[in-house]
């Protein structure tokens, strides 16, 4: 499980010094605040370098501006009001209007003065609105644009993989009982069946349900019109949901299940585990208290990293499926240049991503005896 | 060399590795031919190409195979010509000035649906004297029907059913219906049989030639079908196995070689280089990878090979870069470092020639099972509309299918043919590299 190592760092941590004559408060707060200032400059240089990308270093300016000259110029030789003016008299109103529409985006100053100005804004949440996109109530604010779209994600990426979650835990703890039987040995052959993104299996399903039994939607969140009453919604949007969220179960289940098949099994070899067993202790106690228990820092790292990426949706999988989520709205930006609700959904992933990693150490001190929090042991 | 036979050896013990390697030989096989018989710059033209270059393939034709699974049998296309001596072409002179070329050609219709379309395409050689074609066409039950009577110009395309005044005289608009159809049936069937295309030309100058290419679009095409643009679907699949092949096998091992040695170069010399590597591992985890990816691809260059570059660069320093960290840490202790330090091994000797070679072992099951992953990364990304816009890769297939609604439409092979080969090459790669894992992975072994 690559994922551990994500929070794997406290070890490396600069604050990581054994203080001898601190006590044990004094000496986490200095660590946590450590941590803390490492990872809010992580962020910041992270997120910096996402503006300067998703502005091309300057680059979508150009083209900003240019569009600014065509329509501002479009817009007054169309207008009949202008038409008595002079050719000179015109060309002095459309520069005044382009400096003006200029000085209202912010063009007016030197990109990295602006870079900085998108910096801080990102960092203090301070999202603004979006060049171009809009919300399907019309609001420009990046905000608003980006929690629209987020039920849509949440329930797609929250159905699969919570059932994946706990479904593939479950299955292999079960597995792990009876290593060797022939739904083991399945289970084994078809993990590499995981080296295929859901949005792939999504095309064979698509195909067999939708094209060729017609029993499911092709796509979208719900039937054309919406039903009127909120049941027959609610069923509507499950009926659609179904295809995308069994690709994305599909396309993980069997590797997953094989890890922490795996996982457990390993864990189930220690001697302490045999002691257990000698004792005659009942296998389920011996699961829980044996096996699933020290496992437990492991569990968890894995549900956080699996809530952060919710938040992400999946992109290609919502594109092929038209499912109304962050994934695709982020995708429709790029391809509008919208460089705020690009910059807007880097900066929330990146703090959830801290967030996560920064409490992840609280609870591994919860749940792990063997972690001091601040102490060089701690791996 | 003995340590690749014992692996080897043991790799034959699994038989999804013997699967795997069967597959990844055969993809590999595969690549070669399509490098060595299409030039890189050939595909290219061929697959940009148009209308000129794709203009006897018929449209949104399914493959030939798909007769093996129906009951109803269609008509597979084919072209034939005087140039390739497939329709026989006799020339007898009338006079000094004037003779006759005819071109027969006959073929067996077994086929239970009608054809899309007949075309004749004529090359003709004269001065002032316009050539003169007369084109018959005899069914199966010995009817002869007169198709047209035209001079003919240098390069002359016909069409048989865009031909008003044959549909005015077979009195249907379904000149194809017409000229296949059984006559004796109640239902429109075609008359299975020998069907015989004559071309009687006439030149009237001494060195006066004519040639006719017979361009026969039935429903099915070739081994692949072809797509909108009339593209033999067969090149893209052909030539899409080395380019997937190279993005998949670039990228997994310059992520794993470069993620290796930039972690035994922060690991051997620790202090801030240690430190340096890993803060950028921490930033490039914040980084949303598939995000900058695609905005690379939208304001900068979809260039298949820049793809790959920004991918390897965002892979280098992930998570990975911790693992082998923490191996490197346990070995940089071990005696034989410190021998070859007692001896006075420079810094890079040691990286290079003892601390990373003993890696390699671990590395392996991590590159082979790390392909597939790349392998789809090139095909979501054309699934996007970022694929490369010169190069035929499956990914393209897959976007053009989609573009186009193929699934709405049931043209199912459009996007099942790419999407299988993409498929195989992930499961090749995953299974090769299971076993491997197991193989290497002395915990593994007994589980």
């Amino acid at each position: 499980m690559s994922a551990e190592s994500l929070t794997a760092n406290t070890e490396s941590a600069p604050a990581a010094k054994r203080g001898f004559g601190n006590s044990a408060a004094m000496r986490m707060v200095k660590y946590m605040g450590l941590r803390l200032l490492t990872m809010m400059v992580t962020i910041t240089i992270g997120v910096y370098l996402t503006i300067l990308i998703a502005n091309m270093g300057g680059y979508v300016d150009t083209i900003m501006r240019n569009e600014i000259r065509d329509s501002t110029t479009q817009a007054i030789l169309a207008n009949p009001q202008f038409r008595n003016l002079t050719p000179e008299a015109k060309q002095e109103l459309i520069q005044k209007k382009i400096a003006s529409e200029e000085k209202r985006r912010g063009l007016d100053k030197p990109f990295a003065i602006r870079s900085v100005n998108y910096l801080r804004n990102a960092l203090t949440l301070n999202l603004g609105r979006a060049m171009y996109m809009t919300s399907d109530h019309g609001s420009k604010e990046v905000r608003l644009i980006i929690l629209e779209r987020l039920p849509a994600t949440l329930l797609l990426a929250g159905t699969s993989q919570l059932l994946l979650f706990f479904g593939s835990i479950f299955i292999a703890l079960s597995l792990s009982r009876k290593y060797g039987s022939w739904f083991d040995k399945l289970t084994i052959a078809l993990s590499p069946t995981s080296a295929v993104p859901p949005w792939f299996y999504g095309i064979f399903l698509i195909l067999i349900f939708a094209a060729i039994l017609k029993i499911l939607p092709f796509g979208g969140l719900v039937d054309v019109p919406p039903p009127e009453n909120s049941f027959d919604y609610g069923l509507s949007v499950l009926k659609h949901l179904i295809l995308p969220a069994t690709s994305v179960i599909i396309s993980a289940i069997f590797l997953s299940i094989y890890n922490w098949r795996t996982f457990f099994l390993i864990f189930s070899s220690e001697d302490y585990v045999e002691v257990a067993k000698a004792k005659g202790l009942p296998p389920r106690d011996v699961e829980r208290r044996y096996i699933l228990r020290p496992t437990l820092p492991t569990i968890i790292t894995n549900f956080a990293l699996l809530v952060i990426a919710l938040w992400t949706g999946f992109t290609i999988t919502e594109t092929v499926f038209v499912w109304p989520g962050l994934g695709i709205t982020i995708y429709r930006a790029i391809g509008a240049y919208d460089t705020p609700v690009i910059v807007g959904s880097t900066i929330i992933y990146a703090y959830l991503l801290a967030l996560t990693v920064f409490l992840l150490d609280f609870v591994y001190a919860l749940v792990d005896p063997r972690v001091k929090v601040g102490s060089e042991s701690s791996q | 060399m003995n340590a690749f036979k014992n692996t080897f050896r043991e790799l034959l013990r699994y038989p999804s590795a013997i699967f795997g390697l069967v597959i990844i030989v055969f993809l590999l096989g595969v690549a070669v031919y399509a490098l060595v018989s299409i030039p890189y710059s050939e595909a290219i033209r061929l697959w940009r190409g148009g209308e000129d270059v794709w203009y006897q393939n018929p449209k949104y034709a399914a493959p030939s195979w798909m007769n093996l699974f129906t009951k109803k049998k269609e008509p597979v296309s084919f072209k034939v010509g005087t140039f390739d001596g497939e329709m026989t072409k006799t020339i007898t002179p009338a006079s000094e000035e004037i003779s006759s070329v005819e071109m027969i050609y006959a073929f067996d219709y077994n086929y239970d649906t009608f054809p899309q379309e007949m075309t004749l395409y004529f090359t003709t050689d004269y001065q002032t004297k316009l050539p003169f074609a007369a084109i018959l066409w005899i069914t199966p039950d010995g009817r002869e029907i007169k198709i047209t009577n035209t001079a003919v110009e240098k390069k002359t395309t016909y069409r048989v059913s865009q031909d008003l005044k044959l549909q005015k005289a077979l009195r249907t608009e379904h000149v194809m219906e017409a000229l296949f159809a059984d006559p004796n049936s109640e239902t429109p069937r075609p008359l299975k049989g020998q069907y015989q295309l004559v071309i009687t030309g006439t030149t009237f100058e001494s060195g006066s030639n004519m040639d006719a290419e017979f361009v026969f679009h039935g429903v099915l095409y070739g081994l692949a079908g072809t797509d909108k643009y009339r593209r033999d679907l067969f090149l893209p699949l052909l030539y899409g196995t080395p380019i997937a092949l190279a993005f998949g096998l670039v990228a997994a091992l310059s992520t794993a070689f470069l993620t290796m040695i930039i972690a035994a170069i922060g690991t051997w010399y620790g202090g801030w280089v240690d430190e340096l590597i890993q803060r950028i591992t921490e930033i490039n985890l914040v980084l949303p990878f598939l995000a900058i990816l695609i905005m690379v691809g939208t304001f900068y260059s979809r260039s298949i090979w820049l793809m790959l570059g920004i991918t390897i660069l965002l892979s280098i320093f992930g998570g990975a870069i911790k693992g082998y960290r923490a191996i490197f840490l346990q070995s940089k202790e071990s005696s034989y470092i410190e021998a070859a330090r007692a001896y006075g091994a420079s810094n890079s000797r040691i990286i290079f020639t003892y601390l990373i070679p003993r890696m390699i072992p671990l590395l392996i099951p991590t590159l082979v099972s790390s392909v597939p992953g790349f392998v789809f990364l090139e095909a979501s990304l054309a699934v996007l509309g970022l694929g490369d816009p010169v190069l035929p890769t499956w990914g393209k297939v897959i976007n053009d299918a989609f573009a186009d609604g193929a699934l709405y439409q049931g043209r199912y092979y459009w996007v099942l043919e790419p999407a299988v080969l993409l498929m195989i090459t992930g499961f090749g790669f995953a299974m090769l590299g299971f076993a491997l894992d197991r193989i290497f992975n002395p915990r593994l072994r007994d589980i």
